[in-house]
């Protein structure tokens, strides 16, 4: 998290942590928090919040609206976890962070991953990858069919926590919403046809069939974006798995929220466990261990500065990963465009098989 | 006493493949009264020979006697050659009519074949190879490459279907010392096709073809500063990836020196691609047809002094079958004929340099001293020159450092497996993944067993194929990126 901007409501969280302000990477211990606000990324695509939240009074420990309903009923209260191998899990190191909103007032908590969380979701993405690889592409693509059915399903949910969360207003939240279902609906029907688009029999001069054909690399570890706390993340993960790969998903962002209500949608959407896996935390925290990890292939990174993609090529070249980096859109409108999905950024994360056998009797 | 039956037996096979040593082989080397080279390099620059410094010289590796000397270029050496290709790029090639950059290009292929003699000799003089390969394999491959590039050059926007393409600038080569000819061509060709200019640094110890190559620039009237070539070590070729205006990089070679240029272009954007090393796999189940498989074996390791990435070096054969595969392969490799890489006769030439042959030795003598068992040739070595005995070695075990690393020699290690669940686990069982070798009579298990393998390049049936318009690259710490057929466009183009 760049801390380029400051936002206008860290008066009384300076004053509880001013180091955490400023340097979210210094360790935290159990129950204490740092503040992610909306408002710190400087080149987030979501507007300026709204005057959404009628809290009297900046107040860093009370939740929003005291966390009642309009009509004042108490909120059973919702635990914010990470989605690892099919289950929600909180870090092993219970650290966890805060999200408030522009008054400055908590939204909820979210975890902070570990290291040692990281090498967990490497593990499941690894044991999962075969078998999903291996599942017909017809199969996977039903499975990302229903991710899309799912998130239509759940659309007022997310508009409403767009809003709460990301400062969205409602249109520019259902235009999010809208589009990261038309997005993993298009990405669900390459599954079946990327290969047939892609492969080649290649006439060699010699009597033999050979042919060409993409396979998944294996397990891509996935920086998300910064901004589009749902679009960007369906943007960038449908790609990847639809071919056969697993994923790991580290995400900071202005909601991270997002991530995990994405997840629980995944989860009803016949994934099996550990094909995706997210975690919330802080970039800079986890990106050398995981550009570095030995059991991961690929890196897909967005929304990185410049030493953090550095960080990642230099790391990544211990056991060769393909690294791509997908440039992140600015404003709401240029992630819609249809120009955010491409056949091409299926690519970065196939390996090319290419089979030779003597034609004869 | 059995042992000396069995020794008997062997010999009587052995003499047998030779039509029971009736005929024995004459010399026969091939003429080099015909090739002409200077005796002194520099550098082909913006389409002129330029004068260099820090000459080093590369020697016959099979008479040790030095050849040619060739300059080393510095980083303003190498500057001038990117100024040249940018300006080129710029001026000329990026903006040309594809249809006659395709002409270019194809001129390039068809003033190959016409001197394909000759290149074939240099090319084993200078690195080794016999002269059957480089005549045979070598340089028909280098001018089909060409030929096959050139005529994608005018239709780069049917190759990617739903996107525009568009070539990207300066492309910087670093090739290897293996197939010194094929690999020059395996860069040039596509990076050239899709409208690239291109700085090339060939290896230190074999870059008297890449001269002959610049010279057929200038015949072919290439256009000034499209193909560059600088001569150099490890210095020139990292002056060539850590140049600024340089937008791509293509090298082939070890894996060690791919993740070097890995992390210095790290922080860039440039563009990577890396065909590194390999441990190649060759299964032979128990429903193989036994008698090809040992060719396949044999062209699998023992091809090129077995100085191949995707050289077949680990072999991994059923119990069942083992005892008959590994009897047969001893025959073969008896025959094999070691000596002067000019005579059309020679299977196995010599090793490229001191420097390979001293690597070689170093892992023979880890494998003896881990336990496993050596079997060698018993042929005639040449008493001046790098020559290697053709080696293979039984009782391999996973964790043998014969098992694991790459030997780029004529050096086979042997494991067995029981299952083709085992063969698969083996097989996967390695950082590298560029090739494998699978050998069944049995179509369902070839494509089960080549769908699992984690390698870029699967031979069913064969070993060591190469075509143009086959795609080839690697897996895994293998690198990345492909070379040959439509997909080895790619990495030289933008596509959006």
């Amino acid at each position: 998290m760049t801390q380029t901007q400051k936002k206008k409501s860290t008066d009384t969280t300076q004053k509880k942590s001013p180091e955490t302000a400023t340097a979210p990477n210094v360790e935290q211990t159990n129950g204490s928090e740092s503040s992610v606000s909306p408002k710190t990324q400087a080149k987030s695509a979501n507007p300026p919040p709204t005057a959404r939240f009628t809290s009297s009074a900046p107040n860093d420990h009370r939740l929003v609206g005291g966390g009642r309903t309009d009509s004042g009923r108490l909120m059973v209260h919702k635990t914010y976890k990470m989605w690892v191998g099919g289950k929600f899990i909180r870090s092993e190191q219970g650290r966890v962070l805060g999200l408030h909103n522009a008054e400055g007032d908590l939204v909820t908590h979210y975890v902070r991953a570990s290291r040692k969380d990281l090498r967990d979701a490497v593990s499941a993405a690894r044991s999962a990858q075969t078998p999903w690889a291996t599942r017909s592409a017809f199969n996977r693509g039903q499975i990302l069919f229903r991710a899309a059915e799912m998130i239509d399903a759940r659309r007022e949910s997310l508009i409403a926590r767009l809003q709460e969360h990301a400062n969205l207003s409602a249109a520019e939240a259902a235009q999010e919403v809208d589009a990261a279902a038309d997005r993993m609906f298009w990405y669900a029907g390459w599954t079946d046809k990327y290969i047939q688009v892609l492969s080649s029999v290649n006439p060699v001069a010699s009597s033999f069939f050979n042919f060409t054909l993409p396979e998944p690399t294996g397990v891509v570890a996935i920086f998300a974006p910064t901004n589009a706390p749902l679009l960007g993340l369906v943007s960038l993960i449908a790609p990847v798995i639809l071919s056969g790969n697993t994923c790991v998903v580290l995400v900071e962002n202005n909601a991270p929220t997002l991530a995990i209500e994405l997840s629980e949608i995944l989860a009803t959407s016949d994934f099996p466990g550990g094909v995706v896996n997210i975690l919330t935390g802080l970039r800079d925290e986890l990106l050398p261990h995981a550009a570095g990890h030995m059991d991961i292939n690929a890196i897909a990174s967005c929304g990185g500065n410049e030493a953090q993609d550095r960080a990642i090529q230099i790391a990544a070249c211990e056991s060769v990963k393909r690294v791509h980096f997908f440039e992140q859109p600015q404003t709401l409108d240029a992630w819609c465009s249809e120009r955010q999905q491409s056949l091409y950024s299926i690519l970065p994360f196939v390996e090319w098989k290419t089979a030779w056998h003597p034609i004869g009797v | 006493m059995t042992t000396k039956t069995n020794e008997q037996a062997h010999s009587r096979d052995m003499a047998s493949l030779l039509f029971g040593d009736l005929w024995g082989y004459a010399p026969s080397p091939e003429s080099t009264d015909h090739v002409r080279y200077a005796q002194r390099y520099g550098h082909f620059i913006n389409g002129r020979f330029v004068e260099g410094k820090d000459h080093f010289s590369s020697i016959n590796p099979a008479t040790e006697e030095v050849i040619a000397e060739f300059a080393s270029a510095d980083e303003a050496e190498v500057d001038r050659a990117v100024q040249a290709a940018r300006a080129a790029y710029v001026g000329v090639w990026g903006k040309m009519k594809p249809a006659e950059r395709a002409k270019y290009i194809y001129r390039l292929g068809r003033l190959i074949q016409e001197n394909a003699r000759e290149l074939a000799i240099l090319e084993s003089m200078d690195g080794g190879k016999p002269i059957k390969e480089s005549r045979d394999v070598d340089i028909p491959l280098v001018a089909a490459h060409f030929l096959y590039y050139a005529g994608w050059a005018d239709k780069l926007h049917y190759a990617f279907p739903g996107a525009t393409v568009s070539s990207i600038g300066v492309a910087g080569q670093v090739i290897p010392w293996n197939f010194p000819l094929l690999m020059a061509a395996w860069k040039l060709a596509p990076a050239l096709a899709a409208g690239n200019t291109v700085v090339l640094k060939p290896a230190e110890t074999t870059p008297l073809t890449a001269m002959k190559l610049a010279e057929l620039c200038q015949e072919a009237d290439l256009p000034a500063g499209v193909v560059n070539i600088v001569n150099g070590a490890g210095r020139t070729g990292a002056a060539i990836v850590k140049h600024p205006d340089v937008d791509k990089v293509a090298f082939t070679g070890s894996t060690e020196v791919g993740k070097i240029i890995q992390r210095a272009i790290a922080g860039t954007r440039k563009r990577l691609t890396l065909e590194l090393g390999g441990k190649g796999a060759n299964i032979i189940f128990e429903d193989a047809p036994i008698d090809q498989a040992v060719e396949g074996i044999i062209q699998g390791i023992f091809f090129n002094q077995g100085h191949v990435c995707c050289a077949g070096s680990r072999l991994l054969v059923q119990e069942s079958v083992a005892k008959e595969v590994i009897q047969k392969l001893r025959i073969r490799m008896e025959s094999l004929r070691v000596g002067d890489p000019l005579d059309k006769n020679t299977d196995v030439g010599a090793i490229n340099s001191r420097a390979q042959l001293d690597k070689i030795h170093e892992l023979v003598q880890s494998g003896i001293d881990e336990g496993a068992h050596i079997h060698q040739s018993a042929c005639h070595l040449p008493s001046r020159g790098f020559f290697f005995r053709p080696t293979v070695f039984t009782e391999v075990s996973q964790s043998h450092r014969i098992a694991q690393e790459e030997i780029f020699g004529p050096v086979l290690s042997v494991l067995t497996f029981r299952t083709p669940d085992e063969a698969l686990k083996k097989a996967n069982n390695s950082p590298y993944g560029l090739s494998a070798g699978i050998w069944s009579d049995k179509g369902s298990k070839l494509f089960s067993v080549a769908g699992a393998i984690r390698a870029g390049v699967v031979w069913g049936n064969t070993y060591n194929q190469f075509d143009p318009a086959s795609p080839f690259g690697g897996y895994k710490e293998s690198g990345f990126g492909r070379e040959g057929g439509l997909h080895g466009l790619k990495p030289y183009l933008e596509v959006r």
